[in-house]
């Protein structure tokens, strides 16, 4: 229709494309997402989802199947698992909401396999669940929200050392000095600075004693110079690669460049070898620089100075992408942008057999989460005990007012036997046994929004490969209006 | 949902409204069943459904982002008796989260709009819209309500709001009356962060006891903007501060209207032209746009998560079933999940809600300028326009007043005279009215030498 043309999708969508841009839009409006049950939870979801404009979805209905269908299906996507489980090979991400457990697990081995990411809502009365099942997500844009500036003060480029020689801080008249980006002062600070050992104080004592004065022997007011003082925190940092971006590095598809590698893989390996050949050990230049009191050709040139270095090792870095490629016989499509280079982060998650298997269950991270016993691992236990529950008695514990009383106890026998299944030295309180028979499986309309919000965010990160997405279990407690993460 | 062996507690069966079977089943779970985490003055009940449904009164502040959220999830929850205040009028781009809104409703006010749909599609609730600011109403309006929920997207709403809920106060013997409380739960919400928060005025930190929270916004300096522009933003501002003014593209007296999209592509193509000057990159039409409007980014899902946990908390409260957030709660998701929750303290001497008096420290020989300096620059106080009134031999007197011309005018002189020029003594009190409080605050001078 009229209605949508680019220039009205702009608008419409224009809160939202600040924060992941047209590329990120398209991949929205390109991804078909999966919903199996639409509960609350789920139409949380989908609203959540359709409202930043999804470009497709399909629900799965998880209603009883009646009928002949019954003998051996649970739900309609049980009988999409029996008869045709490539059914779900065309999704971008699958969400499974409210799922019985061995739904669960069975769909989740499909797409395992499948190699389809996966997310796991649940709203089980005060509680918000998910898990996130993805073999490995890789993401360039994840646009950290308190990252470190890269200045290179510690190891001027060629450019930059040239840049700053051509400064004379004492021979400056007053405008100029007062106006001379602060880091150019602590570059030429550090030049005169001697010790190894850089005692944050003293340098900055030092560059304080190079205020101007007046006449009357005052300091002036001057910004820049009190901007220099307190980068000195920050700007003195080792340029170093982070542990993250180095284990990335060392990643076996980083070493093993095929046809089949995915782009993501490539790029790592040509910033790799810029690393060892070219960067003297060191990344791309990331090319921005902070604002700072300057007049404007000051700041440009400086400017310029960071964001050509910047384009040079980009532009070495797309070579090496080219010859990576052309050495599997492929053609580079995407350029190179050392502004991520610094930011790059892998996502692995454990499948559910992993989680759910006797030799491979997480023990330690449930012990030690244990520890607290009033924190958000007792939930997720009593989430597995309940779905224990389910399988014996084919119900969930205290649905009607009568149960209540009776189920706590059958349901303490549940979380022991889980508990000791997995070898599981923990206690449970009984507060929270009769707690999760008080939900009665009750999904309050609240607590399924709060999981409607995060899950919908989750998928936009996998579908958009910006920002980064949890890894693997989020616990969700209304109660206390508490939250946690376990790799479970 | 057939119960054979107990009687269901359902509304009615056949009321107006439409009520069916099961209807409120999940929040039933939470109003009769006893439990181990239930606040000790709760007491299982089966009529405190119909509190909810027939008596309680909660007004939500806000139909945008977080208010449309708010009255789905409340009216979801049982609140039927709902009043909603917005001023604001619906716009495209608040199309991609506000969804209660539709296409051919931009232009229409938000707040009938969205009680329209939530009526129309939530049998039995009745939302009462108001077009109106929050200052247009009184205590009288504000007293009638059980729970106030705020979604608002301004500091100095949520301090006027603030203000007027601790007016409503009151002490006897210098003892609070618990009757006098209105609790209030406050939302906001930014790209990927917000935050929700519990405020029992008179009781637990109020919106002034953590102003240092938020920082003040800062603006950019004038000399960087009128002669040493870096980033594409300072050209921009150059062009709606300096260069709209001086050369009024549209007339005489037309303002630039952020709305007017050949406001906007005017000083899109002169901000263009002030960063060719300097040799500035960057400055694109979203660029532009968002200064010129302070655009804040916004997604449906930070929306929804923190208006949820504010109808999770108004649930609480109103039904007791659970002891309420304690107090304060902040949520990221740009990496994982992260939330942290921490209860905000009261601060001692809080210019809001302390009732200690305010000290204001200056020598006699200051100017009445500088009190006005202290008053917006000081981060625990963050005024904007304070009019400043002091009693002088017996007479009510303005000693300063900006936001009436005629007055601004007849009293600024006053601004370049000392303290003591203007006859204020030593232990004198000055009342301070402004946009961010409904009441005028009292502050006693105290000279220094």
């Amino acid at each position: 229709t009229m209605a949508f043309t680019k220039a009205s999708k702009d608008q419409k969508y224009d809160r939202q494309l600040r924060l992941w841009g047209d590329h990120g839009q398209e991949e929205l409006e390109n991804a078909h997402v999966c919903l199996i049950n639409s509960t609350a939870s789920g139409t949380e979801i989908l609203k959540n989802l359709v409202l930043p404009g999804i470009g497709a979805f399909t629900i799965v209905d998880g209603h009883k199947v009646s009928g002949e269908d019954s003998c051996l299906s649970n739900s309609y996507c049980d009988l999409l698992l029996d008869n045709d489980p490539e059914f779900f090979h065309r999704f971008t991400l699958v969400i499974g909401v409210q799922l019985p457990e061995s739904t669960c697990l069975r769909l989740g081995s499909v797409l395992w396999n499948a190699n389809i990411p996966f997310l796991v809502c649940r709203t089980y009365g005060l509680v918000g669940y998910m898990r996130l099942v993805v073999k490995e997500h890789t993401v360039i844009e994840s646009h950290p929200d308190n990252a470190l500036e890269d200045l290179r003060l510690d190891q001027p480029f060629a450019e930059l050392k040239n840049h700053i020689q051509s400064y004379d801080l004492e021979g400056m008249g007053k405008k100029d000095h007062s106006h001379t980006p602060w880091i150019i002062i602590v570059a030429k600070y550090l030049e005169k600075w001697f010790s190894t050992f850089y005692k944050k104080e003293a340098f900055k004592q030092l560059i304080r004693q190079g205020i101007l004065k007046s006449e009357k022997g005052t300091p002036e007011d001057e910004e820049n110079f009190e901007e220099a003082i307190k980068n000195v925190n920050t700007a003195l940092n080792p340029t170093k690669i982070s542990s993250g971006v180095d284990d990335i590095f060392n990643g076996e598809q980083c070493n093993d460049i095929t046809s089949q590698t995915p782009t993501f893989w490539v790029m790592t390996r040509a910033v790799r070898e810029f690393v060892h050949n070219d960067g003297g050990g060191n990344l791309p230049v990331r090319g921005s620089i902070p604002d700072m009191i300057a007049d404007s050709e000051k700041f440009i040139t400086l400017q310029n100075i960071y964001r050509e270095k910047a384009m040079q090792d980009a532009s070495v870095v797309s070579k090496h992408v080219e010859s990576l490629l052309q050495s599997v016989g492929k053609v580079c499509e995407t350029l190179f942008c050392s502004k991520n280079a610094a930011f790059l982060r892998v996502v692995r998650c454990r499948s559910l057999a992993e989680e759910y298997s006797v030799e491979t269950v997480n023990k330690d991270a449930i012990t030690s989460c244990m520890d607290s016993a009033d924190g958000e691992m007792v939930l997720y236990l009593m989430l597995r005990s309940v779905d224990r529950f389910y399988q014996q008695h084919s119900r969930y514990p205290g649905v009607y007012n009568y149960q209540v009383e009776e189920d706590i106890s059958k349901l303490k026998l549940c979380v022991n036997s889980l508990l000791q299944e997995y070898s599981l030295n923990v206690n449970v309180k009984d507060d929270y046994i009769h707690e999760f028979c008080r939900y009665g499986a009750s999904e309050p309309h609240t607590v399924a929004s709060f999981l409607g919000g995060s899950a919908a965010q989750e998928a936009i990160k996998i579908i958009t490969r910006q920002f980064v997405p949890f890894n693997n279990t989020f616990i969700y407690n209304a109660m206390s209006q508490t939250t946690a993460t376990f790799q479970l | 949902m057939a119960d054979t062996d107990e009687p269901m507690v359902v509304d009615g069966g056949s009321r107006d409204g439409g009520e069916w079977d099961g209807r409120w089943n999940h929040i039933n779970t939470f109003l009769e069943r006893p439990g181990p985490f239930t606040h000790p003055d709760f007491e299982p009940s089966t009529e405190s459904l119909q509190f909810l449904l027939d008596t309680c009164k909660i007004l939500v502040i806000g139909a945008g982002g977080l208010g449309c959220e708010l009255l789905k999830d409340l009216a979801l929850s049982g609140f039927r008796h709902i009043h909603v205040v917005d001023m604001d009028t619906i716009d495209v781009s608040n199309l991609n989260r506000q969804f209660l809104f539709r296409l051919k409703d931009v232009g229409r006010p938000k707040a009938d709009i969205a009680a329209d749909f939530i009526n129309g599609r939530i049998p039995g609730c009745n939302v009462v819209p108001h077009f109106k600011k929050i200052q247009d109403f009184d205590e009288s309006f504000y007293r009638q309500f059980h729970i106030i929920v705020c979604g608002l997207d301004s500091i100095i709403a949520r301090r006027w709001m603030n203000g007027m809920l601790l007016s409503l106060l009151v002490y006897e013997d210098g003892v609070l009356d618990p009757s006098s409380i209105i609790p209030l739960i406050d939302g906001g919400t930014e790209g990927f962060k917000g935050n929700a928060r519990v405020i029992f005025p008179g009781m637990t930190a109020c919106i002034d006891c953590t102003l240092e929270l938020y920082p003040p916004q800062i603006n950019f300096p004038m000399c960087t903007i009128a002669s040493m522009p870096r980033l594409p933003e300072h050209c921009v501002e150059y062009v709606r501060m300096l260069l709209w003014p001086k050369e009024k593209p549209f007339g005489d007296g037309v303002g630039l209207d952020a709305d007017d999209p050949e406001h906007i592509q005017w000083v899109y193509q002169k901000s263009q032209e002030r960063a060719a000057e300097f040799s500035i990159t960057g400055v694109t039409y979203r660029l532009t746009q968002g200064v010129v409007k302070r655009i804040i980014p916004a997604v449906a899902s930070t929306n929804a998560v923190i208006a949820a946990a504010c109808a999770t908390e108004v649930f609480k409260i109103a039904s007791s079933a659970y002891i309420p957030l304690n107090n304060y709660m902040v949520f990221n998701d740009v990496d994982g999940l992260y939330t942290y929750t921490f209860e905000a303290e009261r601060k001692e001497n809080c210019s809001s809600c302390s009732q200690v008096p305010q000290d204001l420290h200056f020598s006699p020989s200051a100017k009445l300028q500088e009190v006005v300096d202290y008053l917006t620059e000081n981060a625990s106080l963050q005024m904007k326009s304070p009019a400043i009134t002091a009693t002088l031999e017996g007479k009510n007197k303005t000693l300063y007043l900006q936001t009436v011309a005629s007055i601004e005018q007849r009293t600024r002189p006053n601004l370049s005279k000392s303290l003591k020029e203007l006859g204020l003594l030593d232990g004198q009190e000055l009342a301070v009215a402004d946009v961010t409080t409904p009441q005028t605050l009292l502050f006693k001078l105290s000279f220094t030498s």
